[in-house]
This record gives structure tokens, sequence and C-alpha cells, in this order.
């Protein structure tokens, strides 16, 4: 018989089992508030880049109805981007679907990725939740998942709610503000910096073991080789290694960890 | 482009844009995933958001293209700081910090 895998508390836990039974105290509400003020920060990013968003739209002669159509409908700041460069441009309908939709297609990671936690949600819950899968709310609701394997169902989704909330709403009330009152911000700082600094301050707290620190080693190395290829696509395939780099460092991982457990050592 | 046009990009990429995100949550909600896609699945976001920003670190838009120290610079301490404080927080000031303060410096 092969001996149990022992248990590696360094590497984040599967999703909980029916057999774990929770036990986080804290209210749905507290758990909510806590994803409100952990996303805060996060504005950041949001405002300017929301207000640059009605900024882009009003240059390029979209009504105000239109604009705020694509912040609630489409709700993706960087293909919104490149659709109304597109639209601006006069190109074919379907190069703005491709282009503009390829932009978007790591979010089939993110879907992927939240299954272990979130599905056992009810349809209406994943298809909300869906609606408000952005980076910032993905990866706070994945860290929190992670850090706090014992929380119910529930507790997770208001979580995620909870950073949808200034997330998601700062992203239409301040595209509003930019179309009414343009951007204001001053063009002389560096907040075209706000996206790297706020994207890799999110993912550095989750570079726990060397697999995590491998697979985003791997990524980036691959994504700035594939920098030529057409938006999306690269990315899909940089983060496509980064993650089979990351998993073979666990299996390796364990299997050495198992051979010096069975060795006594 | 029409009025008409444009609203129908925006439905368009609206609907397809949910379907991307809801595409596993909604196809495979409660079915248990294979061990070796949940090893998998760990590494996504630490693999996806790294890969979306080097691009932006190394050739930044705003100094059309060009590597600047500033901005990579900020970018490591950024990443050295979560790293080492495990805080979120913490790392946006620190690599807010150092980008403004070396950008006054080096200006």
């Amino acid at each position: 018989m092969a001996p149990p895998i022992p248990h590696r508390p360094e590497i984040a836990p599967d999703a909980p089992s029916a057999a774990r039974k929770p036990v986080d105290p804290r209210s749905t509400r507290q758990i909510f508030t806590a994803g409100l003020i952990q996303a805060a920060p996060l504005m950041l990013v949001i405002v300017p880049f929301a207000m640059l968003f009605g900024v882009v739209g009003s240059d390029a002669g979209l009504s105000l109805a239109q604009i705020m159509g694509f912040s609630t409908l489409v709700l993706a700041g960087a293909s919104q981007f490149t659709a109304v460069q597109l639209i601006n441009d006069n190109v074919p309908l379907v190069l703005i679907f491709i282009s503009a939709l390829a932009v978007n297609l790591r979010m089939a990671m993110y879907s992927a990725s939240l299954v272990p936690w979130y599905g056992q949600a009810g349809l209406r819950d994943r298809a909300l939740m869906s609606f408000l899968l952005v980076d910032q709310t993905y990866v706070l609701g994945l860290a929190f998942s992670e850090a706090n394997p014992d929380t119910t169902l529930r507790q997770r989704l208001a979580y995620f709610h909870g950073t949808a909330l200034p997330i998601c709403l700062g992203w239409v009330v301040f595209t509003y503000v930019g179309v009414a009152v343009g951007n204001l911000i001053p063009e002389s700082w560096p907040l075209d910096f706000a996206l790297p600094i706020t994207f890799l301050a999110m993912i550095a707290p989750m570079l726990r073991t060397s697999a995590h620190r491998l697979a985003a080693l791997t990524a980036v190395v691959v994504a700035l080789l594939l920098v030529w290829m057409p938006s999306g696509l690269g990315l899909l395939i940089a983060s496509g290694a980064g993650m089979a780099v990351g998993a073979w460092v666990e299996t390796r991982a364990e299997r050495s960890h198992a051979v010096r457990s069975e060795a006594g050592t | 482009m029409s009025d008409a046009t444009i609203w129908f990009v925006i439905i368009v990429l609206g609907i397809g844009t949910f379907l991307i995100r809801f595409s596993f949550l909604g196809a495979l909600g409660n079915r248990p995933l294979p061990p070796v896609v949940l090893r998998l699945l760990r590494y996504t976001p630490v693999a996806v958001l790294p890969a979306l920003v080097a691009p932006l670190v190394v050739w930044p838009q705003a100094t059309g293209g060009e590597t600047d120290p500033a901005r990579l610079s900020a970018a490591i301490v950024t990443v050295l700081v979560g790293v080492v404080a495990r805080s979120m927080m913490a790392a946006i000031a620190a690599g807010a910090i150092t980008l403004v303060g070396m950008l006054q410096f080096l200006g």
C-alpha cells in the first residue's frame, strides 16, 4: 500500500471536502466588509482608468449611454479600450469582436480556477459572480478562499461580493465622472503604472512556495518572449507554461518528500 | 459607425465576455475535477497576472516602450515587499513610493 501523502501546509489546500466542517466564526456581513476594505486600495487603478475610459469614449464620439453601456455590460477595462479604439478606426465588426474578446480569454482560466471554491453555488450565484469577475475580484476572492479554507460557501460569496462592490461599481461610477467632468487627474502623474503595481501587489503575497514562484517566473519569461503575438494569445501560452511548471514543481516536491518519509528521515 | 452598430458591438461584447467568464463556472458547477487539473489550476493567478503585466513593466507605454529604471525598480520593490510582508497594502505603498521617488530623483 502506498504511504499516505504527508500533510504539506505550505501548499494551497484543495477545495474543502464535505468532511471538513467550516469553522470560521465571522458573520457574512463581517466578511463582506472585510472584502470591501481589502479591495479599497485597488481603487488606485480603477478610478483613473475608469475616468480615462469616459474621456476616450467621449473623444471617440460615443454617447453617454453608450459609454455607460460599455462599462456596465462589458465591465472589462482592457477590452473596452480595445473596442473603442477599433470603433474609432472603423475596423470591420468581426475584427472588433475577435480583438476585444481575445483580451478577455484569460477570464476563462479564472472561471475554471474558481470552480473548486464556488462550484457548489447555485446557478444564479455562479452567473452573478461571473458577471462581476474581473482581475481584482478574481485574485482577492481566490486568495481569501485559499487563506480561509474553513469558510462556508456563503462566506466566500460574501467576500467576493464585498470586493466587487467598490471595484465594479467604482468602474461604472468613475466612467460617468470621466464623461461628465473629464479626467481629474493631472497628466504628469505616472498612473500608467498603477495597473502593474496593483497587480503585482495582489500576486506577490501569493508567492508562498517555490512552485508558485517558478510558475510566476516562467510565465513572465514566456510572456516577454511572445510579446510579438496578437493580443491575448501570447498571454494564454505564457500562463499555460507557468501553470504547468508550477504543477510540475509541486509534483516533484511531493515525490521527494514522500521518498524521504519512506526512508525514515 | 452608426449608433445602432455601436450598440450592437456593446451587446455582443457584453454577452461574449459574460460567456467567457461563465464558461467553466457555469458548465462544471459542482462536478469534481481530476487532481491533475486541480493542481494546474492552483497556479492560475500567479501565472496569468505576472504574464499580463510583464511587458508593461519592461516596455512601458509611457516611455514609448523604452525600459525605464524608475518603473522597473518600482515593480521589483512591489514584488519583494509583497513576498516578504505578505501584504498587498504594503506592496502597493512601497511600489508607489519607489516610483514617485525614483521619477523625482532621476527626473
